[in-house]
């Protein structure tokens, strides 16, 4: 068997983003929710706010050095794999990229020090600072990169010489079509994960008996949030359907399994869809519902994959199941959601074990819900890197063999099946311990600066030569 | 716009060339620190080794994602050539550098694992230099390139010459580590990295003499660049400024300058870097494309530059603080434990 370099670059990208996505998935909520503890920390000078900040600090400390090393090798992967993409996007999409390390790597990866080692080190307002620094650093970093994101997407503001593009409008290239969807859908998105995992934590450390008085503030502080947020949430992935039916009708026929171009179409609740044969099998659907969801009109036509010749069409049954798994995973975040305005009305949201059993059930399904959406978005934009201009089989770095793609694809497939365990494992003992030790850990790094008292050191007589 | 009929290409040969610059020296140490590492005598030393750059190492390497955006963004046609031609050593140093950023959070949490992320560290710190030093004789050697593509396979860049600059950027980036340690510690720590030190330095020593006579007898056009008249009376001052700071370093490492061996050392480093810079100049595509001919288009390179010239001065203002927080000797009581 002739090992092919296309598919096997695909593999490998998929498996990096979709490791490496977990992560900001988890960093950009946490980090604005320890600057929200800062804040409240500072200003209402109550420790307990404190404790639970220094508790997560440890946790993000560890993701944030995972998403550290596993975002380095993405830049390096449109170069090793995808030259021929790098050729002929460099031009628009390369500033968007250069534009996320200027304004949010550096960002982050100074405060990010102080953050973690600087509470005594700086004054309290700095500390503070420091957090609402590293928040806005993530929420940057989100912003560049799915603007490059949606750009590959719905292509704007560029003209194409030779085969390249070249920009003719910076505006629209940034705020391309998609891009203000794309951007409010994942970073509440990844608002929502986050916020899920704190309130499966809290659900926990109550149900310990320890450390309930902190686990109670998280729960109470994260659940009024997701009253907030997952309605939201649906609302925005709404729009962002209706986004998609304009600039990608191909995609949407992918995700819902739609064969026939008609109005008032149904929805597929379940199919399997039989790509040879341009049908699908096993169908549950209900009538009239999906033009009414997907065009909010009865009435409305939707596009049918029959529609574009084949080498136009992305692959269906990994968008449909996909898109299906993200939805489900909505809905039961909004039903847990409901559920909890109903135990506070009762009075026993802290006390009903059933339910917090349920939170922590619940509190890693965000990440399967991010990855789930990533996957339907990027598969149904197939076979395009850049939609309807670049194919993705013109776009892999011309020199590659199928020996040299599989090499590395098994050292990354290695690297990340001992990384992501052992961060895991490493996150899941700081759980364990709580928030009351949060502070023996991490310390400063403190230089020795002169007029401090003089401690122990090891070597030397502890004189502060500096 | 009027800014469009300007010519943005040696701002940006500037800027990618500052960018490397800052890469070098700040991960540079911070790689050679994680080299040194693995000689560390016992635990506690181990422990102040890593300590003395905890709080910095990812910024430092933060600059290496801005190098490799910088040179996609301002050439990316060299981009495109030169990243896949070096496949197997970016790949190995994506690799390594992987296992040493999460050794700094995991050897101090996973106390159960500890051996394993400790070799973590100091062997993805030497890995991730031997390839980056691969990649630059790689990169000095030159590319068989195919209109705009690389046209050669990925196992072009194995040569003894490569070797050779990755095994001298191990002793280089040890040298900066010394210098590092020397500054951030004291009593018997620091004579064990003035001893270290010296090592390196001797091994940067042969290397660059050893590059310096070999690169322009490969290359005819880098030994006229040297040795025509005039170029070799203006071009006279880096092989001599080189020959006295390598004295200094010297007696720096053995005396008892503290901040002395790190400049140097960063002084032998910039001269390299120039002596590179003039070898080459103006091709970023060896034998090939010139800085010009691989550029990116004059409104690419103008909207990123106008962010980027206000931008940089706050990166190194903030970059400067967060290195002023954490001045000053570091010690084994504070810190990861």
């Amino acid at each position: 068997m002739e090992l092919d370099p296309l598919i096997l670059s695909r593999l490998q990208f998929a498996w990096v983003i979709a490791w490496h996505i977990l992560l900001p998935a988890f960093t950009v909520g946490l980090a604005s929710y320890i600057a929200v503890l800062e804040g409240l920390s500072f200003f209402t000078g109550r420790d307990i706010y404190l404790r639970i900040s220094a508790f997560w600090i440890k946790i993000f400390s560890v993701s944030f050095g995972m998403g550290v090393v596993s975002g380095i090798v993405m830049p390096f992967q449109f170069g090793t794999n995808w030259s021929r993409y790098s050729d002929a996007t460099a031009n628009v999409l390369s500033p968007l990229f250069a534009y996320e390390g200027l304004t949010a790597f550096f960002l982050e990866a100074a405060f990010l020090g102080v953050l973690l080692f600087g509470r005594t080190l700086v004054p309290r307002w700095a500390h503070f600072v420091a957090a609402l620094m590293v928040a806005f650093g993530t929420l940057l970093s989100s912003f560049w990169i799915l603007s490059a994101n949606s750009w590959m997407q719905t292509p704007a503001g560029y003209e194409m010489v030779d085969g390249r593009f070249f920009p003719k409008n910076w505006l629209e290239i940034i705020f391309n079509p998609s891009f203000p969807y794309r951007l409010g859908h994942t970073v509440v998105g990844f608002y929502v994960t986050t916020a899920f995992v704190v309130v499966g934590v809290a659900a926990w450390l109550i149900r310990r008996g320890r450390f309930v008085a902190e686990g109670s503030r998280m729960l109470s502080m994260t659940l009024w949030l997701l009253t907030v947020l997952v309605p939201l949430q649906i609302l925005l992935g709404d729009m962002h359907g209706l986004n998609t039916l304009h600039y990608q009708p191909a995609k949407l026929a992918a995700i819902e399994a739609h064969w026939d171009t008609e109005s008032r179409a149904p929805l597929n609740l379940f199919a399997i869809p039989d790509e040879q044969n341009e049908t699908n099998r096993y169908v549950i659907q209900v009538p009239l519902l999906g033009s009414l969801i997907l065009a909010h009109d009865v009435n409305g036509e939707i596009k049918g994959l029959k529609d574009f010749p084949r080498d136009q069409r992305p692959p269906v049954a990994i968008p449909f199941f996909s898109f299906r798994i993200m939805v489900g995973i909505g809905i039961l975040m909004l039903a847990m959601v409901a559920t909890s305005w109903w135990l506070r009305w009762k009075g026993t949201l802290f006390t009903s074990g059933w339910y917090l059993r349920a939170c922590q059930w619940i509190a890693p399904l965000g990440f399967i819900a991010v990855v789930a959406g990533w996957t339907t978005t990027e598969v149904g934009r197939q076979p395009w890197t850049v939609y309807g201009l670049l194919r993705t089989a013109d776009s892999v770095s011309p020199s590659l063999t199928g020996t040299d793609v599989l090499i590395s694809f098994a050292g990354y497939m290695i690297a990340y099946l001992v990384i992501f365990p052992a961060g895991l494992y490493m996150m899941a003992r700081f759980v364990k311990k709580g928030p009351d030790e949060a502070d023996d850990e991490i310390e400063e790094i403190e230089g020795g600066r002169p007029g401090l008292p003089v401690r122990a050191l090891p070597h030397g007589e502890g004189a502060n030569r500096s | 716009m009027t800014a469009l009929a300007l010519d943005f290409v040696p701002l940006w040969t500037l800027i990618l060339g500052l960018g490397v610059c800052f890469y070098v020296v700040l991960d540079g140490f911070d790689l050679g620190v994680g080299i040194l590492f693995g000689f560390a005598p016992d635990t506690d030393s181990r422990n102040m080794v890593m300590n003395s750059i905890a709080p910095i190492w990812d910024g430092n390497e933060t600059w290496l994602v801005l190098g490799g955006l910088a040179l996609l963004a301002a050439f990316p046609l060299a981009y495109a050539i030169i990243i896949p031609a070096v496949y197997f050593p970016i790949l190995v140093m994506l690799l390594a550098l992987i296992f040493r950023g999460v050794s700094f959070e995991f050897r101090f949490r996973d106390t159960a694992h500890k051996t394993f992320w400790d070799h973590g560290f100091t062997w993805g710190s030497t890995i991730a230099t031997f390839a980056q030093g691969v990649v630059l004789g790689a990169f000095i050697q030159g590319f068989k390139v195919d209109g705009r593509h690389f046209a050669g396979s990925s196992w072009d860049f194995l040569t003894p010459f490569s070797i050779l600059t990755g095994l001298a950027l191990i002793a280089g980036y040890g040298l900066l580590g010394a210098g590092w340690l020397i500054l951030k510690t004291e009593g018997d720590l620091q004579d064990w990295a003035r001893r270290l030190g010296k090592r390196c330095f001797l091994g940067v020593l042969v290397a660059v003499a050893v590059v310096s006579i070999w690169t322009p007898l490969m290359d005819a056009d880098i030994a006229a660049r040297w040795f025509t008249w005039p170029n070799i009376l203006y071009l006279a001052p880096v092989p001599i400024i080189t020959a006295i700071l390598a004295l200094v370093e010297w007696r720096a490492l053995s005396g008892k300058a503290e901040a002395l061996p790190f400049i140097a050392a960063i002084g032998l480093f910039l001269l390299s870097y120039l002596g590179i810079a003039i070898s080459l100049w103006p091709m970023i595509v060896p034998h090939r494309y010139t800085l010009w001919e691989a550029a990116s288009s004059d409104s690419t390179q103008a909207f990123l530059a106008v962010g980027t010239l206000f931008l940089l001065p706050v990166i190194l203002m903030y970059t400067g603080w967060s290195y002023w927080v954490f001045r000053g000797k570091v010690r084994s009581d504070i810190g990861y434990h």
